[in-house]
């Protein structure tokens, strides 16, 4: 995947630089949103990591601008101010995801990968396939090899999640944010407890296991069991 | 003294009254003046009419009877007393009768009005003219004058006492403005010293210092209570921040220490390529407790700072609740905890954050996961909601082991947690940032004894509530 990554602090740029190159990804980095901008302008991009405070040109109004002039590529806004109020402001500058400062790595890839690889509309497509794995929103229902498997209103959003980003890791945020739309931390384990029950109806009586925990990340839903 | 009378004369009481009674004193002159103007002149007008009924009365006696029996009836009237001034001359101007031997000369060579008060004698009084008179005079044929004329010594008696007694009543209302001015002032002033040498030495860093109070509940009174009350605030919010920052660094300071231990062991680990790496995720995992620690703080004092208020939306407590206790429910089964929703009146649609708000309840779920098991009785945690007086409650209840009475006001403050021991995960801020939430929405936070166990209330302000249909 092609990724700009606009930050101006050059430590924490070689480190995400280095990490998603191992990653197996493509980055080219900016020290300042004038620069960023012009990149963005001329050249193709799967994924935008944009810092908000940066010299010459914040990263708010960079991607405005960005917007503005037509480009959709996803843009995921980093930044220091984790304040609910400073999130909505990032998605409504034309933002497509927030993370705030200091983050996991593991969580950066993981929304870089679930933001860069958006195929399409999967969101409103009516039905999901992943291996033998099958939902249909307008029935509400989950159907695994033929077999009909009854999940709670919750548990459906969520497995409908984890296909719509099948084989890409998604973590416990990622799931609160999408899911049940907090943003905060809960001390409770709750996510590992809804998963591992959603695992218990998908999973239970098959083979494969599709729903894989990822260690010290988060979670995957595999199309094809054990890798 | 000029510099007393200068500061004396900056004290707004001081200025007003002087305002006041400059403007009354004016007031005050005008009615008087007026009052005694038109007082004369009604008398004035009584005299005249009184003057021209005689006058005409005694030409008449004139005409019919002749220069006798006129003189004869001015005689008579002459007597009485109180009499007016009759005097009768003769064509060659020689006073021929009445009871007036002298008169200021030309007075009876113009017939009508005087056209003003002249002088004149009485008779028996030695003294020289030294009265005065307004007259009309009347010329009968044969070239016979007639005076009649009335003393006007009443009248300018009156306009005397009435002057006398305004100058009196002036100069009291002045001494007496004078004194109030300075005693008011002098009073004010004092107070304003006071006051100032207080606010010096708060300034100087004496904290017990408050501003005096009088007891008389005026208006410094008012002042220096409300300017006490936020001294006090100030006090209580700095030992806070004191108390705080000790706690910052104590809490924060473990940690780091345990960090910076795990790190030089890590170092060590070299030869075993997994340890190390077990090691350094700890690490990590370590780093991301502190810094959660540091986001709840900027959390809680942005909420207490109430920065969040301008994203106050419609929330429904019935789905607010059942969303938490969706999230929460399998949780709780799994550590073998009955999770219940008491869904009562619960219809109630309220102004406020539901992000914040879902934030509270949750970690007020988390205390009570933590806490409230207790090993030989089956556990249970209860949400619900209960109108109160105050506002509505969203309750959180456990049957746990319960909080002390002691304990719990120093629960809700930040980095206190009650478990000595502090093994259980937290970081004493959970309690502070709801009661933050529940200040946010005009409420407050209380915890209370649910025999047994502990009730948490978050209360939301009836009046921020509105009723769903």
């Amino acid at each position: 995947m092609r990724i700009l990554l606009v930050e101006d602090d050059r430590d924490a740029a070689g480190y995400i630089s280095r990490a998603f190159v191992e990653a197996g990804h493509n980055l080219t980095h900016a020290a300042d949103g004038e620069t960023g901008k012009h990149l963005a302008e001329s050249e193709e991009f799967d994924i935008f990591i944009l810092d908000r405070m940066l010299p010459k040109l914040d990263g708010l109004s960079l991607l405005k601008q960005v917007r503005e002039a037509g480009n959709n590529t996803p843009a995921l806004i980093l930044s220091a101010l984790g304040e609910v109020d400073d999130r909505v402001e990032g998605l409504r500058s034309g933002g497509d995801d927030y993370l705030t400062k200091p983050y996991a790595f593991s969580e950066l890839l993981a929304r870089v990968e679930v933001l860069g690889r958006r195929a399409g509309n999967a969101e409103a497509e009516t039905t999901l396939k992943v291996g033998d794995l099958e939902l249909d929103r307008l029935s509400h229902t989950v159907h695994r090899a033929g077999e009909k498997i009854l999940l709670q209103p919750r548990e459906f959003r969520l497995l409908a999640y984890l296909m719509q980003n099948a084989d890409r890791v998604v973590t416990r945020t990622m799931l609160l944010e999408k899911v049940w739309d907090y943003h905060f931390d809960p001390q409770t384990n709750v996510v590992d407890v809804h998963i591992s029950r959603l695992r218990g109806k998908i999973d239970k009586d098959f083979e494969t296991q599709m729903l894989q925990t990822v260690r010290g990340a988060g979670y995957k839903l595999a199309s094809s069991g054990g890798d | 003294m000029l510099a007393r009378i200068r500061s004396l004369l900056r004290v707004t009481a001081v200025r007003l009254s002087i305002i006041y009674t400059i403007i009354f004193g004016l007031l005050a002159v005008g009615i008087v003046a007026y009052m005694t103007g038109a007082t004369v002149n009604v008398l004035r007008s009584q005299f005249e009419e009184s003057i021209n009924q005689e006058i005409v009365g005694l030409s008449r006696i004139y005409r019919n009877s002749g220069l006798r029996s006129l003189i004869g009836v001015l005689e008579r009237r002459s007597r009485r007393p109180g009499a007016n001034l009759y005097v009768v001359t003769n064509p060659s101007g020689e006073i021929i009768a009445g009871n007036v031997p002298r008169l200021e000369p030309g007075i009876m060579n113009r017939t009508g009005w005087s056209r003003r008060s002249f002088r004149y004698s009485r008779y028996g009084d030695g003294s020289d003219g030294n009265h005065r008179a307004v007259a009309r005079v009347l010329e009968v044929p044969s070239g016979i004058r007639i005076l009649v004329g009335r003393d006007i010594g009443e009248l300018e008696e009156f306009r005397e006492v009435v002057g006398r007694a305004f100058k009196l009543a002036i100069g009291t209302m002045l001494a007496l403005g004078i004194l109030t001015w300075f005693f008011v002032g002098r009073r004010a002033l004092k107070r304003i010293d006071q006051v100032s040498k207080s606010s010096v030495r708060i300034m100087g860093g004496d904290r017990s210092e408050r501003l005096p109070v009088s007891g008389t509940g005026d208006e410094f009174d008012r002042l220096s209570e409300n300017l006490n009350h936020m001294l006090d605030r100030i006090n209580r919010l700095d030992d806070g921040l004191k108390q705080m920052s000790d706690n910052i660094a104590h809490d924060l300071k473990t940690p780091i220490t345990r960090l910076r231990n795990k790190a030089d062991n890590a170092l060590t680990l070299t030869d075993n390529p997994e340890a190390q790496a077990d090691a350094l995720e700890e690490i990590i995992s370590d780093c991301d407790q502190i810094v959660k620690t540091f986001d709840a703080l900027l959390m809680i004092s942005r909420v207490e700072s109430g920065s969040q208020v301008a994203r106050m939306g419609e929330v429904d407590i019935h789905e607010l609740l059942t969303d938490v206790f969706e999230l929460y429910e399998a949780a709780a089964e799994e550590q073998g905890i009955d999770l219940k929703l008491e869904a009562g009146k619960l219809g109630r649609i309220i102004r406020g954050n539901r992000e914040l708000l879902s934030q509270a309840l949750s970690n007020l779920i988390d205390n009570a996961l933590k806490y409230a098991i207790v090993s030989d009785q089956s556990a249970t945690i209860t949400l619900a909601t209960e109108q109160r007086d105050s506002g509505l409650g969203i309750i959180v209840s456990d049957n746990g082991p319960g909080i002390t009475a002691e304990d719990r006001t120093r629960a809700t403050e930040r980095f206190v947690r009650l478990d000595k021991s502090r093994n259980k995960a937290g970081n004493g801020l959970g309690l502070s940032l709801v009661k933050a939430v529940a200040e946010l929405h005009n409420g407050n936070l209380f915890l209370e004894d649910n025999n047994p166990g502990l009730k948490v209330v978050l209360l939301v302000d009836r009046e921020e509530a509105m009723a769903n249909g």
